[in-house]
């Protein structure tokens, strides 16, 4: 993509994350002419962006916004979902230590067109370096008037505050996250009603990804057009993705959406260890989505409908590379190990099916499973799939389903083998 | 009132119920685990999935409002495979042990593995195995039953309003647990039992002693507190096994408190079963009907009629407290009454003792002012209902309290302890909070009504109710009884009109009286009685009162008999016989006849049916079962305007052990050790 | 498999008969109950067991709890609750280098196996296990959300990136002695910018 079209200049940290350095680079400028905008002005600019959510889901921004309640006068909340956790995914880490004004500075904009003049920004514990920058960040921020009462004098108020998880995957699930800042356990809410009717502290509550809301301050600085020139349709914008697993380089990179994944791990990820022949399989957008196998890799574009129609998902943008030495069965079993370990354990499906996963997965691993246990196994995540609160059912059921699609024939050769033998 | 279709049949629904509350209506059972009407809706069991149109998942019909034009199915290859997948996810790590779960007969998921199951197991991994958890001398745990329906927990912070369970750790690892086991402190507690929809939490008491198709089941009511809970009596034989509420939702919905559910086991120690008289020495000897008769015919013969004077007791059903009293009449004793704690009242006037706006009249009050009532200790019934109320949604409902704190899991607006404290609701604030009430409600205790301030509490509180109350309609003037027995007796006006204010227990302790029955009542001081008084006991326990009685007559106890209770709203209901009289003891009644013809005076009646045709001549209320006749409260004459500054106390210090059957009860008595001393 | 050893409530004799916020973390609480609206006091349950878990050197006695239930009003077990459901809460003593491997798939293929091995090793320790002198405790997490830095190993709130045993062992060398370490990737990268 072009040079003069990424948003993220900072991402690698190699210039100056302070204020000092952000205000270089065109953060804040004409702050106030937005914060003059009409509320539903932005809202529709952010819909005319084409702009989908990051954290995973791929849901319009704009239109999230637009559930908010329109009343004036009640008390709307603006929650950052910073829980970064995502097997796979660490771009919002970046984006918290490198361009946290970018974040800052979207949260007071996001803020204001939903009218929100509070805003959390829930970010997981382990970042705890990451939320001191952030921290800095904001303490500048408020310095410099662009948060805290009456912001140039617009009779805007707006304060961020931070509140760190404590190592749970699921509060990046919305309903968990609010929960969770309530001072629950981060198990998710039963919907409707939804956020934007009953959110955090039973008020109206618009949930965003870091990623999400990072973007919005340039998109309005440079307008809806630009941003949905970029990427496909549908599918608009530029997007962090991390690529992770067996690459020479493995890296986070801003690219447009729609990218090639070849094009992505040979250009900037120094293709797969062992060259693109040596691929085995992608999963490629975070832990939570099926793998697709190399052929599929080929031409497979980057976003969210071409991952759609691949039988897979956008997710995150993590991309987890697996070659032709990883043993993919060990691979999944350990993404097994980790939902069983994340499953908040509040409904049935999801507490008592990610442990027998898990169990069987472990098996499989070490080939101690017959034959009938791999079609059992299916069927288990189906069963799981679709049947619980929130989405780490479904979560923990592609991950396997997508092995079993595309390396059924290799696993029931495995076990064949060894009942030869 | 939105129309639905489900399985394609329309039914018109009331607005804001559930999927499965609408189910249920159109007659399609949903599986459930976790739903439970009475608690805050967790959706977690996965058990209630329905299909519904445009909804690509199956959605839990226990959590999804009704809306108009809705299309749900529920019995399609979606709806089964969810149905058939959750129960295999609960049952595969849930114990196949059955054979040794006292839940066995009436268990949830044996139910619906029966429906839903596959019959068998296609899970061969380890099951979990989760370490039992101690949560008092009542609830038994057997945790790895446990299916995290959460139940339990929900009523612990919903109703009982002390949030003690709780579930730690996470994913397949949660547990149920009370902080760091400790023993639950609450007076609702068994009602878990009833909740847990699986042998996880079970009766202690009633561990491994009976299965529920071997059981009696008699429909009665509780007598231990003056509430009135409907209960199921369970018995094996003559015994009672276990004690479960029935839903009444005028009175205990569908709780009840942990004395009413356990103290049974009382009945079955220290019973009196044959007659004793004192001898020479002093020493309780066993004896017989006829010396007894002869002796009571040659006292009541030689002793002035006015140095007579009878007691009857606290949780005494109305015929026995009828016989008592045309007994008392017919040899002319008049000195009478139910009170052995002097409690304030009007003699005749029926408001003047009753909770006079009903318990379920709670749901329609604006404010309530508690004035010296512990209600977790006195009715914890009451108690639930009036946080209930507290609770319900986008409701400002204040709760103000006079006198004596405990945790009621309200937010209460205090006023003082003290007596001089009630003057405070006529201060500025909370004068203008309280003027905003249209239906208030008033709960005074009986701890200020039996103080030498009685009456006045009574006429301050009155008037400040009656110059509220615009309504003719609402009655909020509520007397907070603690005995079973006591509105009965107050209803047969067994007490001397002459001298109602009198303080007997002074007199007797002072030796103004010869002779002092005492039917079924021990709750006196035995070591004030001067040496000289003649104490007669008539009671079924062997409790306080035997060891100063010179005579000791027995009586069944309110399971051996059929009795009329008029509980504290003044509501009529009847305690029913779940087993024959210990030892085939006499009925009160067929041992006053006894008496009479030994004393050669005529009887009224012959049996039950004509005592009670008697009664109801003269107490036509009585004859109105399960009814509650409202009564209109009086104008006040004068009212005082100082108290003292002594602290208003409730009457009852101990829970467990408030009458001679929960004070015999074993299991009462390790609740009183394990619990009180916890707090 | 089953719940980490540190979430294991400690026995009795390890346990402090006392626990009260030193008076900057009594600035500090109170300063973390006004972010939250009055009605929702247990919003500050986290990030005041958060404090007292750093004051008593990273993991947190019964009688902090106890503190934290008090301090804000809120049932015992509800703090229970939290300190039991999120992973990053310790209920039995860590070290003072409190390890914590990420094992995860992204962190697996890049070689995390090897490195909770060299830590095991090199100490005597098993997962949940802690060096007799009290230094080091080692421990195994899910994703720590730094994968195109894998392997990843957290050691208290630093992340250590980009190792291989060498540098692993490097590292733990220094903190055994004091020494001040690099903090991130161990290799020639600042952050996650594409360098081999």
């Amino acid at each position: 993509m072009k040079k003069e079209n990424i948003i993220f200049s900072n991402l690698y940290g190699k210039h100056d994350e302070s204020i000092k350095g952000a205000l270089k680079r065109g953060d804040w400028k004409n702050i106030s002419k937005i914060l003059k905008l009409d509320k539903q002005d932005i809202i529709n600019k952010i819909k005319d962006s084409g702009l989908r959510g990051r954290g995973g889901a791929g849901f319009s921004t704009g239109m999230k916004w637009d559930f908010m309640p329109k009343i004036s006068g009640r008390q709307h909340y603006l929650v950052i979902n910073a829980d970064e956790g995502e097997p796979g995914t660490c771009k919002d880490r970046d984006i918290i230590r490198n361009e946290p004004h970018k974040l800052v500075e979207g949260c007071l904009i996001s803020g204001y067109a939903i009218g929100a003049d509070k805003c959390y920004i829930y970010i997981r514990g382990e970042f705890y370096n990451e939320a001191k920058i952030l921290q800095t960040a904001i303490d500048d921020a408020y310095s410099k008037g662009f948060l805290g009462k009456n912001i140039f004098g617009l009779k805007i108020n707006f304060d961020i505050y931070i509140h760190y998880g404590s190592g749970a995957y699921v509060c990046g699930e919305e309903t968990a996250l609010i929960e969770s800042l309530e001072g629950k356990k981060g198990q998710p809410r039963l919907k409707p009603p939804f956020p934007a009717n009953v959110g955090v502290f039973g008020k109206p509550t618009t949930v965003n990804n870091v990623e999400t809301i990072a973007v919005v301050p340039t998109i309005l600085r440079r307008g809806p057009e630009w941003f949905s020139k970029l990427g496909r349709k549908n599918n608009t914008g530029s997007k962090i993705f991390c690529i992770s697993g067996q690459v020479n380089k493995p890296c986070n990179v801003e690219e447009e959406l729609g990218v090639p994944l070849k094009y992505l791990i040979q250009k900037y990820a120094g293709d797969v260890i062992g060259g693109w022949d040596n691929l085995l399989a992608v999963i490629p957008g975070g832990s939570s989505v099926p793998l697709l196998p190399k052929s599929e890799c080929e031409n497979v574009l980057m976003d969210f409908d071409s991952l759609k129609n691949a039988g897979s998902g956008l997710g995150t943008g993590g991309i987890i590379v697996m070659n032709k030495q990883t043993d993919v069965v060990s691979a999944i079993a350990r993404l097994a190990e980790f939902y069983k370990h994340e499953s908040c354990g509040q409904c049935t499906p999801c507490r008592e099916g990610t442990g027998w996963l898990m169990r069987v997965m472990k098996r499989l691993e070490n080939n101690e499973c017959s034959l009938e246990e791999v079609q059992m196994l299916e069927e288990v995540t189906h069963q799981i799939e679709g049947h619980t609160i929130c989405a780490l059912g479904d979560a923990a059921a592609w991950p396997i389903q997508g092995l079993l699609k595309h390396f059924k024939k290799d696993i029931l050769q495995r076990i064949q083998k060894k009942n030869v033998a | 009132m939105p129309k639905i279709f489900i399985n394609e049949k329309p039914i018109k629904v009331d607005d804001g119920i559930t999927v499965l509350q609408a189910c249920e209506i159109a007659g399609i059972e949903i599986p459930r685990f976790c739903y439970h009407e009475r608690l805050s809706i967790a959706g977690n069991c996965r058990m209630c999935l329905v299909e519904m149109e445009n909804s690509l998942k199956p959605v839990a019909s226990c959590a999804m409002p009704v809306a108009e034009g809705m299309k749900i199915k529920t019995n399609t290859k979606m709806v089964e495979k969810a149905r058939k997948g959750v129960m295999e996810f609960l049952l595969i790590n849930h114990p196949l042990d059955c054979p040794i779960c006292d839940q066995g007969g009436e268990c949830d998921l044996q139910d619906q593995a029966m429906a839903y199951g596959k019959g068998f197991s296609r899970f061969v991994e380890k099951k979990r195995a989760v370490k039992d958890k101690h949560l008092g001398p009542l609830i038994k745990t057997h945790m790895t039953r446990c299916i995290h329906c959460t139940r339990c927990v929900r009523f612990s912070e919903e109703v009982a309003g002390n949030s003690q369970l709780g579930t730690i750790g996470r994913g397949e690892d949660t547990e149920i647990t009370s902080y760091l086991e400790k023993t639950i402190d609450s007076e609702l507690s068994g009602n878990v039992i009833d909740l847990c929809p699986v042998g996880a939490l079970t009766s202690k008491p009633y561990a491994f002693v009976a299965r529920p198709w071997e059981l009696k089941k008699t429909n009665s009511i509780d007598v231990f507190d003056a509430v009135g809970s409907n209960i199921r009596l369970d018995s094996k034989g003559d015994k009672i096994l276990r004690v479960l509420p029935r839903i009444n939702e005028d009175i205990n919905e569908e709780w009840i408190s942990d004395k009413t559910r356990f103290a049974y086991d009382g009945l079955n120690h220290q019973r009196i079963d044959r007659f004793y008289v004192r001898d020479s020495n002093g020493d309780i000897q066993e004896s017989s009907e006829e010396t007894v008769l002869k002796l009571l015919k040659s006292k009541f013969s030689e002793t002035d009629k006015k140095k007579i004077f009878s007691f009857c007791g606290n949780l005494v059903d109305c015929e026995s407290i009828f016989s008592f009293k045309s007994f008392l009449k017919k040899i002319n004793s008049n000195n009478f009454d139910c009170r052995q704690d002097n409690s304030f009242f009007i003699p005749k006037k029926r408001s003047s003792y009753l909770f006079n706006s009903t318990i379920s009249g709670i749901d329609d009050s604006d404010l309530c002012v508690i004035v010296g009532s512990d209600l977790r200790k006195e009715a914890p019934i009451i108690g639930a209902r009036l946080r209930k109320k507290s609770l319900e949604k986008d409701n400002n409902y204040p709760v103000i309290r006079i006198g004596y704190k405990y945790d009621l899991s309200i937010n209460t607006i205090e006023l003082g302890n003290s007596y001089s404290s009630i003057l405070n609701l006529q201060k500025n604030m909370y004068k203008k909070l309280i003027s905003k009430a249209k239906k208030p409600l008033f709960i005074i205790g009986q701890g200020p009504l039996c103080s030498p301030e009685g009456e006045e509490i009574f006429n301050y509180i009155l008037s400040i109710h009656n110059s509220l109350v615009k309504d003719v309609s609402w009655n909020g003037f509520n007397i907070l009884q603690n005995y079973s027995g006591r509105v009965g007796a107050l209803d047969l006006e067994f007490y001397n009109n002459k001298t109602t204010k009198r303080n007997n227990i002074k007199d007797i302790y002072n030796g103004n009286y010869k002779v002092l029955y005492l039917f079924d009542a021990d709750e006196i001081d035995f070591s004030k009685i001067p040496e000289d008084t003649f104490v007669i006991y008539h009671g079924h326990h062997g409790d306080k009162a035997v060891s100063r009685a010179d005579v000791i007559i027995p009586m069944p106890c309110f399971t051996e008999k059929e009795g009329i209770y008029v509980n504290l709203e003044g509501r009529v209901q009847i305690s029913r016989q779940i087993k024959m009289p210990i030892s085939d003891v006499e009925h009160s009644w067929e041992f006053f006849n006894k008496l009479l013809i030994e004393m050669g005076i005529e009887r009224d009646y012959n049996s039950l049916q004509e005592l009670r045709n008697l009664m109801f001549n003269q107490y036509p209320n009585l004859m109105k079962i399960n009814e509650c006749k409202s009564e209109k409260m009086f104008k006040v004459r004068s009212v005082k305007r100082s108290f003292s500054k002594n602290d208003i106390l409730s009457n009852i210090s101990n829970f467990y052990m408030t009458d001679s059957v929960s004070r015999n009860s074993p299991t009462m008595s390790s609740c009183s050790l394990e619990i009180n001393n916890n707090i | 498999m089953s719940t980490s050893k540190f979430k294991i409530i400690a026995e009795e004799q390890s346990q402090p008969l006392t626990f009260n916020f030193s008076s900057e973390n009594l600035t500090k609480a109170k300063k973390i109950i006004k972010m939250y609206p009055s009605n929702f006091k247990e919003s500050s349950i986290m990030p005041l067991l958060s404090i007292a878990q750093a004051q008593n050197h990273g993991w947190l006695p019964k009688k902090a709890i106890e503190y934290v239930s008090n301090f804000i009003e809120v049932p015992e077990i509800k703090v229970l609750e939290i300190a039991t459901f999120y992973s990053m809460y310790n209920l039995s003593p860590v070290g003072k280098f409190h390890i914590e491997v990420c094992t995860t798939t992204p962190c697996m293929l890049r070689g995390s196996d090897p490195m909770l091995d060299l830590c095991k090793k090199k100490f005597g320790l098993e997962i949940g296990g802690i060096t007799e002198d009290g230094l080091f405790s080692l421990g195994r997490v899910e994703c720590l959300g730094a994968c195109v830095n894998a392997p990843v190993v957290k050691i208290n709130e630093n992340y250590y990136e980009d190792l291989d045993s060498e540098s692993l062992n490097k590292l733990l060398d220094g903190l055994k002695m004091n020494k001040k370490v690099k903090i991130g990737p161990q290799s020639k990268r600042k952050g996650s910018e594409p360098v081999k």
